[in-house]
Protein backbone atom coordinates (compact mmCIF):
# COMPACT_ATOMS: atom_id res chain seq x y z
CA UNK A 1 0.00 0.00 0.00
CA UNK A 2 2.75 2.44 0.95
CA UNK A 3 4.75 1.20 -2.04
CA UNK A 4 1.84 1.82 -4.42
CA UNK A 5 1.32 5.30 -3.00
CA UNK A 6 5.03 6.00 -3.44
CA UNK A 7 4.94 4.75 -7.04
CA UNK A 8 1.99 6.99 -7.88
CA UNK A 9 3.69 9.94 -6.21
CA UNK A 10 6.88 9.26 -8.18
CA UNK A 11 4.93 8.92 -11.43
CA UNK A 12 3.15 12.23 -10.84
CA UNK A 13 6.35 14.00 -9.91
CA UNK A 14 8.13 12.63 -12.98
CA UNK A 15 5.35 13.81 -15.27
CA UNK A 16 5.34 17.16 -13.50
CA UNK A 17 9.11 17.67 -13.59
CA UNK A 18 9.13 17.09 -17.36
CA UNK A 19 6.74 19.92 -18.13
CA UNK A 20 6.53 21.82 -14.82
CA UNK A 21 3.16 22.96 -16.12
CA UNK A 22 1.22 22.86 -12.86
CA UNK A 23 4.11 24.15 -10.79
CA UNK A 24 4.66 27.22 -12.97
CA UNK A 25 1.00 28.11 -13.52
CA UNK A 26 0.11 27.62 -9.86
CA UNK A 27 3.04 29.63 -8.65
CA UNK A 28 2.42 32.41 -11.14
CA UNK A 29 -1.21 32.59 -10.10
CA UNK A 30 -0.37 32.63 -6.38
CA UNK A 31 2.27 35.32 -6.82
CA UNK A 32 -0.06 37.56 -8.83
CA UNK A 33 -2.70 37.03 -6.18
CA UNK A 34 -0.32 38.27 -3.47
CA UNK A 35 0.75 41.19 -5.65
CA UNK A 36 -2.86 42.29 -6.13
CA UNK A 37 -3.37 42.33 -2.39
CA UNK A 38 -0.15 44.25 -1.93
CA UNK A 39 -1.29 46.89 -4.48
CA UNK A 40 -4.67 47.15 -2.84
CA UNK A 41 -3.78 47.07 0.84
CA UNK A 42 -0.25 48.35 1.41
CA UNK A 43 -0.40 52.15 1.61
CA UNK A 44 2.75 54.25 2.01
CA UNK A 45 4.73 51.22 3.02
CA UNK A 46 2.32 50.30 5.79
CA UNK A 47 0.54 46.96 5.67
CA UNK A 48 -2.77 46.41 7.48
CA UNK A 49 -2.54 44.52 10.77
CA UNK A 50 -2.96 40.75 10.48
CA UNK A 51 -3.26 41.18 6.72
CA UNK A 52 -0.25 39.05 5.90
CA UNK A 53 -1.65 35.89 7.52
CA UNK A 54 -4.95 36.14 5.68
CA UNK A 55 -3.36 36.90 2.34
CA UNK A 56 -0.87 34.07 2.61
CA UNK A 57 -3.71 31.62 3.19
CA UNK A 58 -5.93 33.08 0.48
CA UNK A 59 -3.06 32.67 -1.98
CA UNK A 60 -2.50 29.07 -0.84
CA UNK A 61 -6.21 28.24 -1.11
CA UNK A 62 -6.60 29.78 -4.58
CA UNK A 63 -3.41 28.27 -5.93
CA UNK A 64 -4.34 24.94 -4.34
CA UNK A 65 -7.70 24.96 -6.12
CA UNK A 66 -5.95 25.56 -9.42
CA UNK A 67 -3.43 22.77 -8.84
CA UNK A 68 -6.12 20.34 -7.69
CA UNK A 69 -8.15 20.98 -10.80
CA UNK A 70 -5.19 20.28 -13.03
CA UNK A 71 -3.80 17.06 -11.51
CA UNK A 72 -6.83 14.95 -12.32
CA UNK A 73 -7.56 16.86 -15.52
CA UNK A 74 -4.21 15.62 -16.77
CA UNK A 75 -5.21 12.01 -16.06
CA UNK A 76 -8.45 12.56 -17.89
CA UNK A 77 -6.93 14.21 -20.95
CA UNK A 78 -4.40 11.47 -21.55
CA UNK A 79 -7.09 8.92 -20.64
CA UNK A 80 -4.92 7.27 -18.04
CA UNK A 81 -7.44 7.52 -15.22
CA UNK A 82 -9.14 4.31 -16.29
CA UNK A 83 -5.77 2.59 -16.46
CA UNK A 84 -4.91 3.89 -13.02
CA UNK A 85 -8.20 2.63 -11.60
CA UNK A 86 -7.88 -0.73 -13.35
CA UNK A 87 -4.37 -1.30 -12.06
CA UNK A 88 -4.19 -3.91 -9.30
CA UNK A 89 -3.66 -1.23 -6.67
CA UNK A 90 -5.77 -0.46 -3.63
CA UNK A 91 -7.91 2.65 -4.16
CA UNK A 92 -6.76 4.24 -0.88
CA UNK A 93 -3.16 3.92 -2.09
CA UNK A 94 -4.03 5.85 -5.25
CA UNK A 95 -5.63 8.52 -3.12
CA UNK A 96 -2.62 8.77 -0.79
CA UNK A 97 -0.22 9.01 -3.73
CA UNK A 98 -2.21 11.80 -5.32
CA UNK A 99 -2.57 13.60 -1.99
CA UNK A 100 1.18 13.51 -1.36
CA UNK A 101 1.79 14.90 -4.84
CA UNK A 102 -0.51 17.87 -4.22
CA UNK A 103 0.98 18.50 -0.77
CA UNK A 104 4.51 18.44 -2.21
CA UNK A 105 3.51 20.91 -4.91
CA UNK A 106 1.79 23.27 -2.50
CA UNK A 107 4.66 23.14 0.00
CA UNK A 108 6.99 24.09 -2.84
CA UNK A 109 4.71 27.02 -3.70
CA UNK A 110 4.60 28.07 -0.05
CA UNK A 111 8.39 28.26 0.03
CA UNK A 112 8.13 31.06 -2.51
CA UNK A 113 4.98 32.64 -1.11
CA UNK A 114 6.15 32.98 2.50
CA UNK A 115 9.24 35.13 1.75
CA UNK A 116 7.22 37.13 -0.79
CA UNK A 117 4.44 37.92 1.70
CA UNK A 118 7.01 38.63 4.41
CA UNK A 119 8.74 41.03 2.05
CA UNK A 120 5.67 42.84 0.70
CA UNK A 121 3.81 43.13 4.00
CA UNK A 122 6.81 43.59 6.31
CA UNK A 123 5.63 40.60 8.31
CA UNK A 124 8.10 38.76 10.58
CA UNK A 125 6.97 35.43 9.13
CA UNK A 126 10.34 33.78 9.55
CA UNK A 127 10.86 34.53 13.23
CA UNK A 128 9.51 31.09 14.23
CA UNK A 129 10.31 28.98 11.17
CA UNK A 130 9.57 25.60 12.74
CA UNK A 131 6.15 26.62 14.06
CA UNK A 132 5.31 28.25 10.76
CA UNK A 133 6.30 25.07 8.93
CA UNK A 134 4.09 23.02 11.28
CA UNK A 135 1.13 25.34 10.69
CA UNK A 136 1.60 25.44 6.92
CA UNK A 137 2.13 21.70 6.48
CA UNK A 138 -0.76 20.62 8.70
CA UNK A 139 -3.02 23.20 7.06
CA UNK A 140 -1.98 22.18 3.57
CA UNK A 141 -2.63 18.50 4.31
CA UNK A 142 -6.12 19.29 5.57
CA UNK A 143 -6.92 21.44 2.54
CA UNK A 144 -5.45 18.98 0.04
CA UNK A 145 -7.08 15.93 1.70
CA UNK A 146 -10.55 17.23 0.93
CA UNK A 147 -9.45 18.74 -2.37
CA UNK A 148 -7.90 15.55 -3.73
CA UNK A 149 -11.03 13.57 -2.93
CA UNK A 150 -13.38 16.03 -4.59
CA UNK A 151 -11.27 16.75 -7.63
CA UNK A 152 -10.96 13.00 -8.22
CA UNK A 153 -14.72 12.66 -7.98
CA UNK A 154 -15.36 15.69 -10.17
CA UNK A 155 -13.33 14.28 -13.07
CA UNK A 156 -16.52 12.89 -14.55
CA UNK A 157 -18.83 15.78 -13.65
CA UNK A 158 -20.01 18.29 -16.19
CA UNK A 159 -19.05 21.68 -14.73
CA UNK A 160 -16.08 20.52 -12.71
CA UNK A 161 -14.17 23.81 -12.70
CA UNK A 162 -17.06 25.63 -11.08
CA UNK A 163 -18.00 22.87 -8.70
CA UNK A 164 -14.59 22.26 -7.16
CA UNK A 165 -14.53 25.53 -5.18
CA UNK A 166 -18.22 25.12 -4.36
CA UNK A 167 -17.49 21.77 -2.73
CA UNK A 168 -14.09 22.56 -1.33
CA UNK A 169 -14.41 25.93 0.38
CA UNK A 170 -17.31 25.30 2.78
CA UNK A 171 -15.63 22.16 4.08
CA UNK A 172 -12.16 23.61 4.41
CA UNK A 173 -13.34 26.75 6.21
CA UNK A 174 -12.16 25.41 9.61
CA UNK A 175 -8.72 24.59 8.16
CA UNK A 176 -8.35 28.08 6.72
CA UNK A 177 -9.57 29.71 9.94
CA UNK A 178 -7.18 27.70 12.10
CA UNK A 179 -4.32 28.35 9.66
CA UNK A 180 -4.95 32.08 9.53
CA UNK A 181 -5.33 32.42 13.30
CA UNK A 182 -2.14 30.44 13.97
CA UNK A 183 -0.17 32.41 11.39
CA UNK A 184 -1.51 35.71 12.69
CA UNK A 185 -0.46 34.69 16.19
CA UNK A 186 3.06 33.94 14.94
CA UNK A 187 3.22 37.48 13.56
CA UNK A 188 2.49 39.10 16.93
CA UNK A 189 5.44 40.90 18.57
CA UNK A 190 5.27 38.59 21.61
CA UNK A 191 4.06 35.23 20.39
CA UNK A 192 1.87 33.18 22.70
CA UNK A 193 3.08 29.70 21.80
CA UNK A 194 0.30 27.97 23.76
CA UNK A 195 -2.22 29.51 21.38
CA UNK A 196 -0.22 28.46 18.33
CA UNK A 197 0.05 24.95 19.76
CA UNK A 198 -3.73 24.87 20.20
CA UNK A 199 -4.38 25.84 16.58
CA UNK A 200 -1.82 23.35 15.29
CA UNK A 201 -3.45 20.63 17.40
CA UNK A 202 -6.82 21.58 15.90
CA UNK A 203 -5.31 21.43 12.40
CA UNK A 204 -3.86 17.98 13.06
CA UNK A 205 -7.23 16.81 14.40
CA UNK A 206 -8.94 18.13 11.25
CA UNK A 207 -6.31 16.38 9.11
CA UNK A 208 -7.06 13.08 10.82
CA UNK A 209 -10.83 13.51 10.36
CA UNK A 210 -10.55 14.57 6.72
CA UNK A 211 -8.04 11.92 5.67
CA UNK A 212 -10.04 9.18 7.42
CA UNK A 213 -13.29 10.28 5.79
CA UNK A 214 -11.61 10.58 2.40
CA UNK A 215 -9.96 7.14 2.58
CA UNK A 216 -13.28 5.68 3.61
CA UNK A 217 -15.28 7.27 0.78
CA UNK A 218 -12.69 7.25 -2.03
CA UNK A 219 -13.34 3.64 -2.97
CA UNK A 220 -17.14 3.77 -3.45
CA UNK A 221 -16.90 7.20 -5.06
CA UNK A 222 -14.38 6.13 -7.68
CA UNK A 223 -16.34 3.04 -8.65
CA UNK A 224 -18.95 3.43 -11.36
CA UNK B 1 -49.09 9.72 0.33
CA UNK B 2 -49.76 7.65 3.46
CA UNK B 3 -53.10 8.03 5.24
CA UNK B 4 -51.59 9.60 8.33
CA UNK B 5 -50.16 12.56 6.44
CA UNK B 6 -53.13 14.93 6.21
CA UNK B 7 -54.40 14.49 9.81
CA UNK B 8 -50.90 14.98 11.16
CA UNK B 9 -50.39 18.04 8.98
CA UNK B 10 -53.61 19.51 10.38
CA UNK B 11 -52.46 18.74 13.93
CA UNK B 12 -49.10 20.33 13.22
CA UNK B 13 -50.79 23.49 11.90
CA UNK B 14 -52.88 23.67 15.08
CA UNK B 15 -49.77 23.15 17.21
CA UNK B 16 -47.99 26.00 15.45
CA UNK B 17 -51.04 28.19 15.93
CA UNK B 18 -51.07 27.36 19.65
CA UNK B 19 -47.34 27.75 20.26
CA UNK B 20 -47.31 31.60 20.40
CA UNK B 21 -49.76 31.47 23.35
CA UNK B 22 -47.55 29.09 25.31
CA UNK B 23 -44.49 31.17 24.50
CA UNK B 24 -46.27 34.39 25.49
CA UNK B 25 -47.36 32.85 28.78
CA UNK B 26 -43.87 31.64 29.70
CA UNK B 27 -41.96 33.80 32.19
CA UNK B 28 -39.89 36.70 30.97
CA UNK B 29 -36.18 36.09 31.15
CA UNK B 30 -34.73 38.47 33.76
CA UNK B 31 -32.10 40.30 31.71
CA UNK B 32 -33.27 40.03 28.12
CA UNK B 33 -37.05 40.26 28.49
CA UNK B 34 -39.08 39.99 25.33
CA UNK B 35 -36.13 39.34 22.99
CA UNK B 36 -35.42 36.03 24.68
CA UNK B 37 -38.72 34.64 23.33
CA UNK B 38 -37.15 34.10 19.91
CA UNK B 39 -35.19 31.30 21.56
CA UNK B 40 -38.33 29.10 21.54
CA UNK B 41 -38.10 28.92 17.75
CA UNK B 42 -34.35 29.32 17.40
CA UNK B 43 -33.33 26.29 19.46
CA UNK B 44 -35.84 23.79 17.98
CA UNK B 45 -34.95 24.82 14.44
CA UNK B 46 -31.25 24.54 15.32
CA UNK B 47 -31.80 21.00 16.58
CA UNK B 48 -33.77 20.09 13.47
CA UNK B 49 -31.01 21.66 11.37
CA UNK B 50 -28.48 19.33 12.98
CA UNK B 51 -30.78 16.29 12.91
CA UNK B 52 -31.48 16.95 9.26
CA UNK B 53 -27.75 17.10 8.47
CA UNK B 54 -27.30 13.76 10.29
CA UNK B 55 -30.20 12.16 8.40
CA UNK B 56 -28.67 13.42 5.17
CA UNK B 57 -25.24 12.05 6.12
CA UNK B 58 -26.46 8.60 7.19
CA UNK B 59 -28.70 8.25 4.15
CA UNK B 60 -25.80 9.32 1.93
CA UNK B 61 -23.45 6.79 3.53
CA UNK B 62 -25.98 4.03 2.95
CA UNK B 63 -26.46 5.16 -0.63
CA UNK B 64 -22.72 5.28 -1.18
CA UNK B 65 -22.00 1.82 0.21
CA UNK B 66 -25.22 -0.02 -0.65
CA UNK B 67 -26.36 1.95 -3.68
CA UNK B 68 -30.10 1.94 -3.02
CA UNK B 69 -31.82 4.93 -4.68
CA UNK B 70 -34.30 5.08 -1.80
CA UNK B 71 -31.60 6.41 0.51
CA UNK B 72 -30.44 8.82 -2.13
CA UNK B 73 -33.90 10.36 -2.30
CA UNK B 74 -34.01 10.60 1.50
CA UNK B 75 -30.61 12.32 1.53
CA UNK B 76 -31.72 14.82 -1.11
CA UNK B 77 -34.86 15.67 0.84
CA UNK B 78 -32.91 16.01 4.09
CA UNK B 79 -30.34 18.30 2.46
CA UNK B 80 -33.09 20.67 1.34
CA UNK B 81 -34.54 20.71 4.83
CA UNK B 82 -31.07 21.36 6.27
CA UNK B 83 -30.94 24.49 4.14
CA UNK B 84 -34.46 25.50 5.19
CA UNK B 85 -34.03 25.03 8.94
CA UNK B 86 -30.50 26.41 8.78
CA UNK B 87 -31.96 29.57 7.28
CA UNK B 88 -34.38 29.87 10.21
CA UNK B 89 -31.49 29.41 12.67
CA UNK B 90 -29.29 31.93 10.91
CA UNK B 91 -32.06 34.53 10.77
CA UNK B 92 -33.41 34.14 14.31
CA UNK B 93 -29.90 33.93 15.83
CA UNK B 94 -28.67 37.36 14.69
CA UNK B 95 -32.03 38.95 15.60
CA UNK B 96 -31.44 37.81 19.14
CA UNK B 97 -27.70 38.51 19.10
CA UNK B 98 -28.28 42.15 18.09
CA UNK B 99 -30.03 42.70 21.42
CA UNK B 100 -28.07 40.29 23.60
CA UNK B 101 -24.52 40.87 22.34
CA UNK B 102 -24.96 44.20 20.56
CA UNK B 103 -23.80 42.78 17.22
CA UNK B 104 -25.54 40.80 14.50
CA UNK B 105 -22.74 38.34 14.02
CA UNK B 106 -19.66 37.09 15.86
CA UNK B 107 -17.01 34.80 14.44
CA UNK B 108 -17.57 32.50 17.33
CA UNK B 109 -16.87 28.76 16.94
CA UNK B 110 -20.47 27.63 17.04
CA UNK B 111 -21.70 30.32 14.68
CA UNK B 112 -18.90 29.65 12.22
CA UNK B 113 -19.45 25.89 12.32
CA UNK B 114 -23.20 26.33 11.83
CA UNK B 115 -22.67 28.63 8.88
CA UNK B 116 -20.24 26.09 7.44
CA UNK B 117 -22.79 23.28 7.85
CA UNK B 118 -25.37 25.42 6.11
CA UNK B 119 -22.96 26.14 3.24
CA UNK B 120 -22.18 22.43 2.88
CA UNK B 121 -25.92 21.77 2.50
CA UNK B 122 -26.11 24.50 -0.15
CA UNK B 123 -23.11 23.00 -1.94
CA UNK B 124 -24.87 19.63 -1.83
CA UNK B 125 -27.90 21.08 -3.60
CA UNK B 126 -25.76 22.98 -6.14
CA UNK B 127 -23.86 19.81 -7.02
CA UNK B 128 -27.07 17.82 -7.37
CA UNK B 129 -28.62 20.41 -9.62
CA UNK B 130 -25.67 21.38 -11.82
CA UNK B 131 -23.23 18.47 -11.54
CA UNK B 132 -24.75 16.39 -14.32
CA UNK B 133 -24.67 12.59 -14.34
CA UNK B 134 -22.87 10.94 -11.44
CA UNK B 135 -23.21 13.97 -9.22
CA UNK B 136 -25.46 12.10 -6.77
CA UNK B 137 -22.50 10.10 -5.47
CA UNK B 138 -20.38 13.22 -5.32
CA UNK B 139 -23.03 14.97 -3.27
CA UNK B 140 -23.26 11.93 -1.01
CA UNK B 141 -19.55 12.23 -0.25
CA UNK B 142 -20.09 15.88 0.57
CA UNK B 143 -22.93 15.04 2.94
CA UNK B 144 -20.59 12.85 4.98
CA UNK B 145 -18.36 15.84 5.62
CA UNK B 146 -21.44 17.86 6.51
CA UNK B 147 -22.39 15.22 9.05
CA UNK B 148 -18.89 15.21 10.56
CA UNK B 149 -19.45 18.90 11.32
CA UNK B 150 -22.57 18.28 13.43
CA UNK B 151 -21.00 17.04 16.69
CA UNK B 152 -18.56 19.90 16.34
CA UNK B 153 -21.40 22.44 16.32
CA UNK B 154 -23.06 20.74 19.26
CA UNK B 155 -20.09 20.43 21.63
CA UNK B 156 -18.29 23.61 20.51
CA UNK B 157 -20.00 25.80 23.10
CA UNK B 158 -19.03 23.50 25.95
CA UNK B 159 -15.33 23.19 25.08
CA UNK B 160 -14.52 26.62 23.73
CA UNK B 161 -15.23 29.67 25.79
CA UNK B 162 -17.62 31.33 23.37
CA UNK B 163 -20.40 33.84 23.85
CA UNK B 164 -23.12 31.53 22.60
CA UNK B 165 -25.10 30.04 25.54
CA UNK B 166 -24.02 26.44 26.26
CA UNK B 167 -26.14 23.29 25.89
CA UNK B 168 -26.43 22.98 29.67
CA UNK B 169 -29.01 25.82 29.72
CA UNK B 170 -31.86 23.58 28.60
CA UNK B 171 -32.27 21.28 31.65
CA UNK B 172 -32.05 24.24 34.03
CA UNK B 173 -35.05 26.07 32.55
CA UNK B 174 -37.99 26.81 34.88
CA UNK B 175 -41.08 24.68 34.31
CA UNK B 176 -43.19 26.99 32.15
CA UNK B 177 -40.27 28.02 29.95
CA UNK B 178 -39.35 24.36 29.58
CA UNK B 179 -42.92 23.47 28.64
CA UNK B 180 -43.05 26.15 25.95
CA UNK B 181 -39.66 25.04 24.64
CA UNK B 182 -40.47 21.34 24.46
CA UNK B 183 -43.80 22.12 22.83
CA UNK B 184 -41.97 24.15 20.18
CA UNK B 185 -39.49 21.28 19.74
CA UNK B 186 -42.41 18.89 19.17
CA UNK B 187 -43.91 21.33 16.64
CA UNK B 188 -40.69 21.59 14.67
CA UNK B 189 -39.93 17.88 14.87
CA UNK B 190 -43.35 16.99 13.49
CA UNK B 191 -42.99 19.64 10.79
CA UNK B 192 -39.62 18.15 9.85
CA UNK B 193 -41.03 14.62 9.59
CA UNK B 194 -43.96 15.83 7.50
CA UNK B 195 -41.85 17.91 5.14
CA UNK B 196 -39.32 15.10 4.79
CA UNK B 197 -42.07 12.64 3.92
CA UNK B 198 -43.58 15.07 1.44
CA UNK B 199 -40.25 15.77 -0.22
CA UNK B 200 -39.31 12.07 -0.43
CA UNK B 201 -42.75 11.42 -1.93
CA UNK B 202 -42.08 14.06 -4.58
CA UNK B 203 -38.74 12.45 -5.45
CA UNK B 204 -40.40 9.02 -5.64
CA UNK B 205 -42.96 10.37 -8.09
CA UNK B 206 -40.19 11.94 -10.11
CA UNK B 207 -38.24 8.67 -10.23
CA UNK B 208 -41.40 6.83 -11.29
CA UNK B 209 -42.03 9.36 -14.02
CA UNK B 210 -38.45 8.94 -15.24
CA UNK B 211 -38.75 5.18 -15.39
CA UNK B 212 -42.06 5.53 -17.25
CA UNK B 213 -40.41 7.76 -19.83
CA UNK B 214 -37.59 5.24 -20.17
CA UNK B 215 -39.98 2.36 -20.70
CA UNK B 216 -41.85 4.43 -23.28
CA UNK B 217 -38.64 4.93 -25.25
CA UNK B 218 -37.86 1.25 -25.39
Amino acid sequence: MIRTAWLILRKDLTVEVRSLEIAYTTLFFAVSCVLFFAFALVKEGKAPEDGAAGILWIAIAFAGTLALGRTFERERQSETLRALLMAPAARPAIYVGKLLGIVALLVAAEMVLVPLVAFLFQAPLLSHPLWLAAVLISGTIGFAAVGTLFSAMLVRARSRDVLLPVLLYPITVPVIIAGVRATAELLEPDVELALVRFWVALLVALDVVFVTLALWTFEPLMTD
Amino acid sequence: MPKWFMPLAAINALMFAASPFLIANADYEATMGLVQKIFYYHLPSAWIFLISAIVCGIASARYLFRGSPRHDRLAYAAAELTVLFGAIVLVTGPLWARKAWGVWWQWDVRLTASLMGWMVAWAYLLVRRYGGPGSDKLAAGLALFGMANVPFVYVSVNYWRTIHPPTTVVPTLPVDMGAALWFAVACFLLLFVLLLRLRVHLEEQRARLDSLYLSLDE
